[in-house]
């Protein structure tokens, strides 16, 4: 696996807090056995009724690889297509003031840094980025720093994410499965377990 | 550095009553016994090993798949050359896409039918015991696994579906998952978990007639906020709760997630025990006495060490109802919508855009707001208890013209319950329809949907922009009862006018 220590590139901004999966990606899109193609339906309502003027539909933004947001982005459904649609648009991490919790943990799981900032810090980066979405910015994630323009901010990251990340160990079947017959041993424990093997 | 996942203070927007709650610091000293909370216990008991990343292996009990998040993660499972570690521990139902007018095969949508088709071939082909709709026991994934008492006291839970709170209901420790987790659990029957902190909501007194157990997780939502649970895990405690049925307990853990939440539960006690007796999974005759032994030992005593408290007085609260694009939205029946300029900063921007999209007015009651659908169904409300008690409304009159009004059972199993109660014939004859038993217009996956703006009085549990299938279609979260009412009066209807 991967180690992803950094991201660089052109962020896009999204204002706004508490948007939640059914707005990242509307249900009907739910109705697949792949992830192939969400990346093209990501946010579509909200694009729809912004008519143009989304941040995703922003020829300024276009390519940008990090997505900014405000707090609790990524609230509701437990949906892994909300980061799969992101991730296939072309977002490969993202900053905000905070996330979801199964959010956060599904972007860990697919390899997607998901960095937090203070109030103060996130606000001056994205009205740096707005000023100027052609500069590059820096997703230091080894170092929990998000650089612009306008200066370098410590971010925060919940740990067991970070050494994932940056470890290369984001894919945890792997890593579950060198705990090998402890797992049986832990189930052989566990009283309402026995009556199975009593029947 | 603002930690991002702390939790902030309580919000305590103007437009509400005071809430207590205890600094951290207090509780600490609140908790000098330093016992374990259920979640404690039950997480160490299920840990396999500490990971190097610093979470938690935990051993999963039960794992319940549906036919939305679990094909990408069959795939992905194959993909790696392996098999499901414990398929007699994964149990599979079929309940967001399947059509609520006729569950016949094929179904009428292809896509709905693939994904269902991929479910039983993959269910097949990993020897896991499948619910669909010919077994008489399909329903809605957290419907079912209390009712056949797969779902028990004292058992990690996972599903790919936030919802998954629900089973907390019974002590359990239940987490909502992504489909790369799913497929973790398939492969390993393991989550790698960091341990939530436990904040325990005490609700006291009791709760006046017309005030149902949807009022009060809509009350607790927006008393503590939709990102104030972030980190914990609720309990959920107090005469109220105690006094609640294990149905109405699962309401109110159900939404944990609206709060933010990672979990929630109830502490086990008589009335859970009650409720599993005789239920297909659940251990009788000695397996019982031995288990319950167990499920009694591992609830939270009186000296467990909580990171949080919260104390509400259940006779402050009144049926509620949402007005905005998220649950924490809501306000008294009998109370105006909020103003912006009565709600803390931080709250207006938000609200001012709830107020735009759902087109209603600061300041105005919320009651008397006209609805165009009137749906009674989901995991939060599509249980016996809810249908019997909307029924009661039901049977006083007809549902207004123009009205659309839906009854969804929850499962198979609440079907043939309602129906040996005639509760059907109360339905239809006051003009409500009565349909098969899924998810329905709680989401936009099968072809139960709002049409553009429609007003929708639901008693499901999420009001999101575009929730119930049209981009700008408006939801008004309430219990079961007031969904009755605003359908017979074509509007939102204080449910104790009725009674
Ligand atoms: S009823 Fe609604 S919330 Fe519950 S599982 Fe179905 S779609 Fe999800």
């Amino acid at each position: 696996m991967a180690k992803i220590e950094r991201v660089v590139g052109r962020a896009c901004t999204l204002r706004g807090d508490d948007i939640d999966t059914d707005r990242i990606i509307p249900a009907r899109y739910l109705r697949a056995i792949t992830f192939e193609g969400l990346g093209e339906h990501a946010f579509e309502d909200d694009r729809e009724q912004a008519k143009g003027n989304h941040p995703l539909d922003d020829r300024r933004f276009t390519g940008a690889t990090i997505l900014v947001v405000g707090h609790n982005f990524g609230c509701g459904s437990s949906r892994e297509h909300a980061p799969q649609a992101l991730m296939r648009f072309g977002f490969q991490a993202f900053v905000g003031g905070s996330f979801a919790e199964i959010f956060a943990g599904n972007c860990t799981a697919l390899g997607l840094p998901h960095l937090c900032l203070a109030p103060e810090a996130l606000s001056a980066l994205m009205d740096s980025i707005d000023l100027d979405p052609s500069q590059e910015v820096v997703v230091d994630v080894a170092n929990r720093k998000v650089s612009c323009r306008a200066g370098t901010f410590d971010a925060s990251i919940p740990e067991g994410a970070h050494r994932q990340l940056v470890g290369g160990t984001w894919n945890n079947t792997a890593v579950l499965l060198e705990a090998g017959s402890a797992i049986e041993a832990t189930a052989a424990r566990l009283p309402y377990l026995k009556r199975s093997e009593a029947a | 550095m603002a930690p991002c996942y702390a939790m902030r203070t309580p919000p305590r927007p103007c437009y509400q009553k005071g809430v207590q709650t205890s600094s951290p610091r207090d509780s600490e000293s609140l908790s000098k016994g330093g016992g374990k909370t259920l979640l404690d216990a039950v997480w160490d008991a299920h840990t396999v090993r500490e990971l190097p990343n610093g979470d938690t292996q935990l051993f999963i009990g039960l794992h319940l798949v549906h036919e939305v998040t679990s094909p990408q993660a069959f795939s992905m499972l194959r993909e790696m050359g392996l098999r499901v570690r414990c398929p007699e521990r994964t149990f599979a139902t079929v309940d967001h896409i399947i059509p609520t007018d006729s569950q016949r095969r094929p179904l009428s949508d292809d896509l709905a039918e693939a994904m269902m088709t991929e479910l039983e071939r993959n269910c097949r082909e990993q020897g896991i015991r499948f619910f669909g709709p010919e077994t008489g026991q399909q329903g809605i994934v957290h419907v079912i696994g209390p009712e056949l008492g797969l779902t028990q006291p004292g058992m990690t839970i996972a599903c790919g579906d936030s919802h998954t709170s629900t089973h907390g209901a019974f002590g359990a420790v239940a987490f909502g998952i992504g489909t790369s987790q799913v497929r973790d659990v398939l492969a390993t029957q393991c989550l790698s978990l960091a341990r939530p902190r436990v904040r325990r909501i005490e609700v006291g007194g009791k709760l006046a007639p017309g005030v149902y157990a949807k009022d009060v997780i809509l009350h607790i939502i927006q008393r503590l906020g939709v990102k104030g649970g972030i980190g914990f895990a609720y309990e959920y405690a107090g005469a109220v709760i105690e006094a609640m049925s294990l149905e109405e307990r699962m309401t109110v853990c159900n939404m944990s997630i609206e709060g933010g939440a990672r979990c929630g539960y109830v502490n086990p006690d008589e009335t859970t025990f009650a409720y599993l007796r005789g239920r297909e999974f659940a251990p009788a005759g000695e397996d019982e006495k031995r288990v319950i032994e167990w499920w009694r030992s591992i609830a939270s005593g009186p000296g467990a060490s909580h990171a949080d408290r919260v104390s509400l007085d259940g006779r402050e609260i009144a049926p509620t109802v949402t007005f905005g694009i998220h649950p924490g939205q809501s306000v008294a029946v009998d109370a105006r919508i909020p103003r912006p300029d009565e709600v803390r900063d931080d709250e207006r921007a938000g609200l001012e855009e709830a107020l735009a999209y759902m087109g209603l007015t600061a300041g105005a009651p919320i009651a008397g707001t006209p609805i165009d659908v009137a749906f009674i169904g989901s995991c939060t409300n599509g249980r016996l208890s809810d249908l019997r008690e909307a029924a009661r409304i039901a049977r006083t009159g007809r549902v207004a013209p123009g009205v659309k009004a839906l009854v969804v059972p929850g499962s198979q199993a609440v079907a043939r319950a309602a129906e040996a109660e005639g509760l059907p014939e109360i339905f239809r004859s006051a003009g409500f329809e009565w349909r098969e038993a899924g998810c329905s217009m709680c989401l936009a996956m099968n072809p139960d949907k709002l049409v553009g703006r429609q007003m929708s009085a639901s008693s499901s549990n999420r009001n999101f922009k575009g929730r119930q299938g049209s981009p700008s279609g408006r939801t008004l979260l309430m219990s079961p009862v007031m969904v009755a009412a605003a359908a017979l009066r074509g509007c939102v209807t204080d449910v104790r006018e009725m009674l």
